[in-house]
């Protein structure tokens, strides 16, 4: 199956082993993504300054999905994900709107939107294109029970009916039984669903970064070993920002990508998805339990 | 002492009284903001709270209080709303819009005012910036050699930016000269 694979700008430049992960499962189910240079930023940050140039940068990348006949455009970005389908959305619905978008794209790039096409998260996508049966049969290594706090992302979850309602907004659950399937345990922790703060990063940076401490305080109180994401500016909040001294906190709590999980369990190696080793051998190496470890380090000094 | 007075007119603390007169309210605001996408079900705000009960960044800020927001907009004080920094300060989390009883669409009637803002010439710092970066490199980093180099370690195929499509669809938006002429 072909579809239009939109990398977003934080993908395309902050996190290669997120894109070499996905690249790697869709081949592993032969899905082929296509890339496209006519590609262009998904118009999310155009929202807050004029709701139509909003429209015609999102609908600009929808035409050049449709250009590709393909079904669908697949996104890895939380936000491009919202953005598109939003767009998509509004204007098979709204005449009046696509009308007035079109005039823009025909006067500027010479294109129409013609509404052919769906959007997708790469994660949804999988989840109802691929099914967990077949992802399970696909399953060759085993995982270790890694304790692995998922962070969905907001704008992956609300508002549901820009995503038909495929997610429960309240108790989401398609990133768990995916990881489920692996292995690895999913737990749950206080006030999962808070936001990243990735959107105010650029007006108040000490609200943000104060999102982001309670966030990791809060997946190291539930023990977790790692907190998964999969939307790129999440793990530029959590992974990055860690290192914020802003943030004083006297833990380290290692970022991946669900994807990257997913694709060990495929039999990737660390390296074919961009993984630290030192992350790669807690899911896929025999694990001393914690007690015997610190008599170890006890041990040798 | 007067013209101290006339000084304090129109600035707030949050904790302080202060008298709003009827001169400085604009009652056709609200009209204004339910004619902006995203405005529409305004005026059903009936100030129950929840949409900063359920705000994760009044959860930090307690001076962030996007029902307060939606109070002064409602009573008309336009120009306090369109100045503040609050309404720059959503984080687009979508709880309040999820939870509002009302369906008054918080996250969208916040676009609403940026809109809105920016059409009076203001307009956040650092919204403009990214307005200029998408200018730049039709996306809001710039890909460079370096970037396609690391890229290609990873296994993954090299990005050519296109910033003049983003520029002709700019430039038939004429968003550039709101903002160039304003700030």
């Amino acid at each position: 199956m072909k579809v239009a694979y939109f990398l977003g700008c934080n993908v395309a430049l902050r996190t290669y082993e997120y894109d070499a992960a996905v690249r790697r499962i869709a081949e592993k189910f032969g899905i082929e993504l296509m890339d496209s240079k006519d590609f262009v930023c998904c118009g999310y940050p155009a929202a807050p300054q004029d709701h139509s140039t909003f429209l015609a940068l999102a609908a600009q990348n929808l035409v050049a999905a449709e250009e590709m006949g393909v079904d669908y455009i697949v996104s890895v970005c939380n936000s491009c994900t919202a953005t598109l389908s939003k767009v998509n959305k509004l204007l098979k619905e709204n005449e009046k709107e696509r009308e007035h978008i079109n005039k823009i794209l025909k006067n500027s790039i010479g294109k129409e939107f013609k509404g052919t096409l769906e959007v997708r998260h790469f994660l949804r996508f999988i989840y109802e294109e691929v099914g967990l049966d077949e992802i399970k049969k696909a399953i060759t290594n085993k995982l270790n029970p890694v304790r692995v706090a998922p962070h969905y992302g907001c704008h992956y979850l609300k508002p549901p009916e820009v995503f038909d309602f495929f997610e429960d907004p309240i108790v989401p659950h398609t990133a768990d039984d995916l990881m489920a399937l692996t292995g690895v345990v999913p737990v749950k922790y206080e006030n999962m669903k808070q936001c990243c703060g990735g959107a105010i990063l650029a007006v108040d940076e000490d609200t943000s970064i104060s999102m982001v401490r309670e966030k990791l305080i809060h997946v190291h109180e539930a023990q977790a070993d790692v907190l998964a994401v999969h939307c790129p500016f999440c793990n530029v909040m959590y992974g990055e920002y860690q290192k914020d001294p802003r943030i004083d906190i006297d833990f380290k709590v290692p970022v991946i990508f669900t994807p990257q999980i997913l694709g060990l369990a495929l039999g990737f190696d660390a390296k074919q998805l961009g993984m630290k080793k030192k992350v790669a051998k807690l899911f896929l190496e025999p694990q001393e339990a914690p007690e015997s470890k610190s008599e170890e380090v006890g041990a040798h000094g | 002492m007067g013209e101290e007075r006339e000084q304090e007119k129109g600035k707030k603390k949050s904790g302080e009284f202060q008298v709003i007169t009827e001169d400085q309210l604009d009652p056709q605001f609200k009209y204004e903001i339910i004619k902006e996408p995203g405005g529409e079900n305004f005026l059903r705000c009936m100030q129950c709270g929840t949409c900063t009960a359920s705000c994760p960044v009044k959860a930090i800020d307690p001076d962030y209080n996007c029902r307060r927001i939606i109070r002064m907009a409602l009573i008309g004080d336009k120009e306090s709303v369109l100045k503040s920094k609050f309404i720059w300060m959503c984080s687009t989390c979508y709880s309040c819009y999820e939870r509002c009883p009302q369906d008054v669409k918080i996250t969208e009637l916040m676009f609403a005012l940026k809109n809105i803002a920016v059409k009076y010439g203001y307009i956040h710092p650092s919204i403009k910036a990214q307005l200029d970066l998408l200018e730049k490199f039709g996306a809001l980093l710039e890909i460079s050699e370096f970037e396609n180099r690391m890229r290609e370690k990873y296994g993954l195929p090299k990005i050519n930016q296109s910033p003049e499509k983003v520029k002709k669809v700019l430039e038939k938006e004429k968003i550039k000269d709101v903002i160039e002429g304003d700030s």
